[in-house]
């Protein structure tokens, strides 16, 4: 029941000071504002980041030749792969999907519209892979892919600018000297660190590799492990394809097998450093805003040194004195860190709807913050508390 | 007496300030009784000890030397809690300056000794309110100390005193800051509350006057009762 009674005797003590009141929490507003906006950019950033990745493919690997970097960091160009190795590693590996694909650039014509776009050849292993249904129409048949037939699915940037997104299916479009028959419309994908996915035709890969590459390569494998663990799969690929390739040991692989995760991770661990970094800046001033609570307290005590000998005069222990402005203190400190939650989280909501980025809450470290703030005032207020415990009543009451 | 066991005994009590050459005998071997439902006014030139008596029978304060009794009990070792506590539960504080807590309304600052004494929200506003309105104060509840007049302000002060029935009220100078209208306002009703309650007061005063008002005075002279009488006698 003190408490209560110590709580409402603080509550009026700093309601009557409002200003100053204000003032003096401004430090400890600042400092959980910082934090708060801090960490929560961060988190949104790193969101945003595992978001694309995700949007990739679940447990997503990518085979690609010419992995090693020579003098100068050139690409070291190597043997690409072909249709075979594809075949070897879905044979040799358990618990996969795989799916090779050819690219090339390309000019897509629709009457006299024109659009430079990517056309990619792939197998129908490739929507399983990268999680990416058709929206409209249907995907490629067995015959159309063995026989490497003239008709593609476009990416909806580019049912967009040829088709202004309208009925494309059943139409027939140019790709160089090519027409070909569009027949579906994939589904959009969310954009990938500034590249637009959607910006791309697939046709079967035998129609690439013959009637646009020309050659029977294959730039990129796509594999999904499809029970989860990526870190086997991704072994058990470097060591065929070292095999296949003839490698001997201690010589460097000349193609490289990347795990989509654990470039997520090294982005997110950079992420995360930051955030530390810039939350423990932010941390230096809600310390100062600590300073400046004791600094007002101290001053309230020299002001309300009567105060406390009349109290003390009246039977107020020096433990009760203590408790009254040990909570006055908390109360600012945590009244101040909960104004500085509402604009960091404000500010953080604003600034990522300007990056656009998407914008998480993580309530944990808003707890920690709340809690920090009243540990700060509990701290800083400790020393002007226990200052006014110590008075001696006499002398405080005839104090000016 | 009927009463044989003193409310507040002072046996060979000093007070001793300062150390080595500079040292002040503030009190000087005081021995001192005062029994339930007196009216007691402590008199004496400027420094002779008035203050620091009261100090001690207040437990705001303990003796360098000698005993001091509350009640029969020896409570001259109490440590300072213990000695807040005393206060708490059995002393009544009245100011020359008030000390009323300022922007707190008078009925506030009646009810401040009860919450110490942990007394329900209920009891102790209800409580206060009757205190004030022995004082003659009723109607004034609500005013802070700055719309109050001083004699009004040290009413509150007595209320606030004697809110939680302390054995005695103890005052030093409690109309020094008051004019004579005021001082009589005062007075009276301290008188009053001593006649009708049977509530023991102790007040130390510079004014004939206002001593007077008592049924008993002593006079300090260098840190010791010099006379102990009716206040006629005394100041005779
Ligand atoms: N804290 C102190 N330190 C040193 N000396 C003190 C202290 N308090 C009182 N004294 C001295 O003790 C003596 C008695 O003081 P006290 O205040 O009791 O006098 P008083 O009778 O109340 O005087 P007044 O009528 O002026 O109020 C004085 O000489 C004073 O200077
Ligand atoms: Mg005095």
């Amino acid at each position: 029941m003190i408490l209560w009674l110590t709580l409402g005797m603080a509550l009026r003590a700093m309601v009557r000071n409002k200003l100053r009141s204000f003032l003096t929490v401004l430090g400890v507003v600042i400092g959980v504002g910082a934090v708060i906006c801090m960490v929560h950019l961060g988190e949104s950033a790193k969101k945003s980041v595992t978001d694309q990745i995700a949007s990739l493919g679940q447990n997503l690997l990518m085979v690609r030749s010419g992995a090693g970097r020579g003098p100068g960091g050139a690409r070291v160009a190597s043997k690409a792969f072909t249709v075979e190795d594809a075949e070897a590693i879905q044979a040799q590996v358990d618990g996969i999907v795989v799916a090779p694909t050819a690219s090339a650039n390309t000019v897509a014509v629709n009457g006299n519209t024109n659009w430079p776009t990517n056309a990619q050849g792939v197998t129908d292993e490739f929507f399983t892979v990268r999680d990416w249904p058709v929206t409209a129409g249907r995907r490629f048949e067995q015959a159309e892919l063995r026989g490497g037939a003239l008709v593609c699915i476009i990416g909806a940037t580019v049912h967009k600018e040829l088709f202004a997104g309208e009925e494309a299916i059943g139409a027939r479009i140019r790709l160089g000297r090519l027409s070909c028959d569009v027949i579906g419309v994939l589904a959009s994908k969310q954009s990938m660190m500034g590249s637009d996915p959607d910006d791309t035709i697939l046709l079967p890969l035998r129609t690439v590799q013959r009637r646009l590459a020309g050659k029977d390569d294959v730039q990129m494998i796509y594999v999904s492990a499809t029970d989860g663990g990526t870190a086997r799969v991704q072994a058990e690929i470097e060591r065929l394809l070292r095999e296949r390739r003839r490698i001997k040991d201690g010589r460097d692989d000349d193609f490289s097998v990347r795990d989509m995760r654990e470039i997520a991770d090294r982005v997110t661990g950079t992420t995360d450093v930051m955030t530390t970094l810039l939350g423990s800046i932010a941390a230096v001033s809600l310390l100062v805003g600590g300073i400046g609570i004791m600094n007002i307290m101290l001053v309230s005590v020299t002001e309300r040194t009567r105060e406390i000998g009349i109290r003390m005069a009246i039977g107020a222990r020096g433990r009760e004195v203590l408790l009254q402005f040990l909570l006055e203190s908390a109360l600012l400190s945590t009244l101040g860190g909960l104004l500085g939650i509402g604009v960091g989280l404000g500010g953080s909501y604003l600034a990522c709807d300007k990056l656009d980025l998407p914008f998480v809450v993580v309530p944990g470290i808003v707890g920690v913050a709340f809690l920090f703030s009243a540990a700060v005032g509990i701290l800083f207020g400790f020393m002007p508390a226990l200052k006014a415990s110590r008075l001696d009543p006499i002398d405080a009451l005839r104090h000016e | 007496m009927t009463d044989p066991v003193p409310v507040m005994e002072l046996l060979d009590a000093w007070k001793i300030y300062g150390a080595g050459e500079a040292t002040v005998n503030a009190l000087a071997g005081v021995d001192l009784r005062i029994f339930a439902g007196e009216f007691v006014a402590i008199m004496g030139s400027s420094g002779s000890g008035k203050s620091t008596c009261m100090n001690l029978l207040g437990a705001l304060d303990r003796p360098s030397k000698g005993r001091y009794r509350f009640r029969g009990v020896d409570v001259g070792d109490f440590d300072r809690d213990e000695r807040a506590l005393l206060r708490r539960h059995h002393l009544g504080f009245v100011f020359q300056s008030f000390n009323l807590l300022a922007r707190t309304s008078a009925v506030d600052n009646v009810e401040l000794p009860l919450l110490y004494q942990r007394v329900p929200r209920r009891e102790r506003r209800q409580r206060a309110l009757e205190m004030l309105d022995l004082v003659g104060l009723a109607e004034r509840a609500d005013h802070t100390p700055a719309q109050l007049s001083g004699g009004q302000q040290q009413r509150v002060a007595i209320a606030r005193a004697l809110v939680t029935r302390p054995a005695v009220l103890l005052a030093d100078e409690p109309t020094g800051n008051l004019d004579s209208a005021r001082t009589h306002e005062v007075m009276g009703l301290l008188a009053d509350l001593n006649r009708r309650q049977g509530i023991t007061i102790a007040l130390v005063t510079h004014e004939p006057d206002v001593a007077g008002f008592a049924r008993r005075a002593l006079w300090f002279t260098d840190g010791r009762v010099a006379r102990d009488g009716t206040p006629a006698e005394v100041l005779g």
